[in-house]
């Protein structure tokens, strides 16, 4: 091991030691107790992903905490500047795993807004309607996994049999389950298909309903009232200086929701609410997330009710790709596509931030153009990495088994933290 | 904590199952006997027992291959496509798959579930080490298989370090692709668990001892006269075979 050089960076990683942290803490009780530092993951069941934390314990009481991350750098924000701009879109996905519509959205809508571009009504409403499906599509793995790790199996089955029925109607609009690729710059990739509307009209009919169905399994049970209720409350001024968004500062009563604060995608439109918890502790994360996909399902059913006609992209054909029909009989439409695969569309140098609020909180990505067909940047403000930070502060004096509880309400997805 | 890698050699005071390997040896060697070394009953009792073993080994890969123990092993989308395998709709309850083990001890099989980057590497390779053998892998989805639409400095297929059985193609692969991969590999450990992949990863016996176990160098060195398969087997029986 000595014989190569190591970089800074695995030097900083050989720093991270598993002694109990004394020489900060002191000691305990007069040395009476001893603190343990214990290790949990990369490989755990119950961390959502292959985050590590390094507990030091006294007992079983959390005294500090200290998350490492990395395990999945994938590089995506290196490797979206060596493709074109549309060719971008499918690594930018891949980032937050259980939110792909957003990650796609708020890329797009950053370059959309770098290109000047007007994204057409019907591509707008389009979009919503697929990001609130996402949106509880998310939220149900998480409710899902969190019960998993609170002991309740059942939630598990309950949770993922509608989420095939939101991937159902992904595969039928998009022909993907998982990374649709469906949000394109400019608009949507296509309309959504005959028979769609019906399969989504009785999905946003039994919505609710299940939803009620695990108020039922959850509001009265007791180990999930014992586990959750009381836990880890942090307040709003600690969370607003740790940056913390998304359900996690609504919980705690701050009605911060960028669909209200900043609309984008034509939120403006639709009549929502924005649920808010009044603790901040597990029980309010739980109780806002099951509100939110309420409240998905309305915004569903509006834009679905009022899905304005029109194109569902941009007729800008130097930014989106020309209708299959017309290549066959139009010069300019095969020039159009030929340009547009080869060495995709230009955008004009400068930077724009896009903010977008997803499963998880505020969701931005930042694309810097330098003029060419390539983004010379392109990086996001994950929640879950921001979020992330909010873990010590929680779970600091609290005994173990709810640090655990606190990491499934707080749900990271550690593809979006590491990129 | 120091961890004694021991390659090759076996746990002592554990009795190694005949592997393969071994009964291709021994049915060679009863062959061999055919040949006129042993007649009559003695014959009709030593093959009896030579074919009660290799019943007993298939019956072995069939409850093995009905009764795999998966490692709760998620590592990125393909982790979330992984859990819906167990879910109502595909139910891999069916072929004895759901019992998700969270200790490596109690798992047989690894499903490397999304991608995994160059930090991670060496914590999958030590958590497929510490499973016990018999062992399979499964690659799922294009990242850990090619490396998939990344493909760059990050990322490391999974073939790079451990052996795998089943590659299983997608981005992410849909939960049925992933239940025919484990139906692919349920056939494949019916029909001959051993295809010589772990022989060329380097990855028999490389299971981990704890520390304070030492091993006998009796157990460490590995044996002066190795039987090579291909060379005619001398017709001498031991003395326990009682020829």
């Amino acid at each position: 091991m000595a014989t190569t050089e190591r970089s800074a960076y695995r030097q900083m990683e050989d720093s991270i030691t598993m002694d109990a942290r004394l020489e900060r803490f002191g000691t305990v009780d007069g040395g009476e107790h001893e603190l343990l530092t214990v290790n949990l993951g990369p490989h755990h069941p119950a961390t959502h992903g292959v985050l590590r934390l390094l507990v030091t314990l006294q007992g079983e009481v959390v005294i500090d905490l200290r998350p490492i991350i990395g395990y999945v750098h994938t590089g995506i924000e290196k490797t979206a500047e060596q493709k074109s701009y549309w060719k971008a879109i499918p690594v930018v996905e891949r980032m937050d795993y259980l939110a792909y519509m957003f990650n796609a959205t708020a890329y797009c809508g950053a370059v959309e807004s770098l290109l000047d571009l007007e994204v057409p009504k019907r591509g707008q409403y389009l979009r919503v309607i697929h990001m609130e499906l996402n949106r509880i599509m998310s939220h149900l793995v998480w409710l899902g996994t969190s019960a998993l790790d609170l002991g309740a199996m059942s939630m598990f089955w309950f949770c993922f049999r509608e989420r095939e029925r939101i991937l159902d109607l992904f595969e039928q609009s998009t022909g993907q389950r998982m990374h649709t690729r469906y949000i394109q710059v400019g608009g949507v990739m296509e309309d959504i298909p005959r028979g769609f509307e019906e399969k989504l009209r009785e999905f946003i009919a039994i919505m609710p309903k299940r939803v009620g169905q695990y108020r039922d399994m959850l509001y009265k049970n007791e180990i999930a009232l014992q586990r959750l209720k009381g836990i880890c409350p942090l307040d709003e001024e600690s969370l607003l200086a740790l940056g913390v968004t998304g359900p996690l500062l609504r919980a705690a009563g701050n009605p911060w929701d960028l669909r209200k604060a900043d609309p984008y995608c034509s939120y403006e439109d639709f009549d929502f609410k924005i649920p808010v918890g009044t603790e901040g502790d597990n029980w309010d994360r739980l109780a806002v997330r099951l509100a939110e996909m309420e409240q998905s399902v309305r915004i569903i059913e509006q834009a679905l009710d009022g899905l304005p006609e029109g194109p569902h992209i941009t007729e800008d054909r130097k930014i989106a790709l020309p209708p299959r029909h017309e290549l066959g009989t139009s010069m300019e439409a095969l020039i159009h596509h030929f340009k547009l695969v080869t060495e995709g569309f230009r955008v004009p140098p400068g930077e724009h931030y896009y903010p977008i609020e997803s499963p998880r909180g505020e969701l931005g990505c930042f694309v810097r153009a330098d003029g060419s067909s390539k983004p010379a940047r392109v990086h996001m403000r994950d929640p879950s990495f921001v979020n992330l930070q909010a873990t010590a502060p929680m779970t600091r004096g609290t005994y173990i088994a709810d640090l655990i509880a606190t990491l499934a309400m707080l749900d990271p997805v550690l593809g979006g933290i590491d990129r | 904590m120091d961890v004694i890698r021991s390659k090759p050699g076996v746990f002592p005071g554990i009795v190694e199952a005949p592997s393969q390997q071994d009964l291709k040896i021994e049915q060679r060697r009863a062959r061999d006997f055919l040949k006129g070394d042993l007649a009559g009953q003695e014959l009709e009792e030593y093959v009896e027992s030579r074919l009660l073993t290799t019943t007993l080994s298939k019956a072995g890969a069939w409850a093995a291959s009905n009764a795999l123990f998966p490692a709760t092993f998620g590592l990125a989308c393909c982790a979330i496509e992984m859990m819906s395998i167990v879910a109502s709709r595909v139910d891999i309850a069916r072929f004895g798959f759901e019992a998700f083990r969270a200790s490596p001890r109690q798992a047989d099989i690894m499903i490397l579930s999304g991608r995994v980057s160059i930090k991670m590497a060496p914590v999958v390779r030590r958590v497929y080490d510490q499973m016990l053998e018999p062992k399979w892998a499964i690659a799922m989805g294009a990242c850990s298989s090619s490396m998939g639409v990344f493909n760059n400095y990050a990322i490391v297929p999974a073939d790079k370090f451990m052996p795998v059985d089943i590659h299983v193609p997608g981005c992410p692969p849909r939960p049925e692709a992933l239940a025919h991969g484990i139906l692919k590999l349920r056939k494949m450990i019916q029909d001959d668990p051993d295809l010589g992949w772990r022989a060329r990863y380097d990855a028999e016996k490389t299971a981990e001892l704890m520390p304070g176990y030492e091993l006998s160098e009796e157990l460490t060195t590995p044996p002066s006269e190795p039987y090579v398969l291909d060379e005619p087997v001398a017709a001498t029986p031991t003395e326990g075979e009682g020829a």
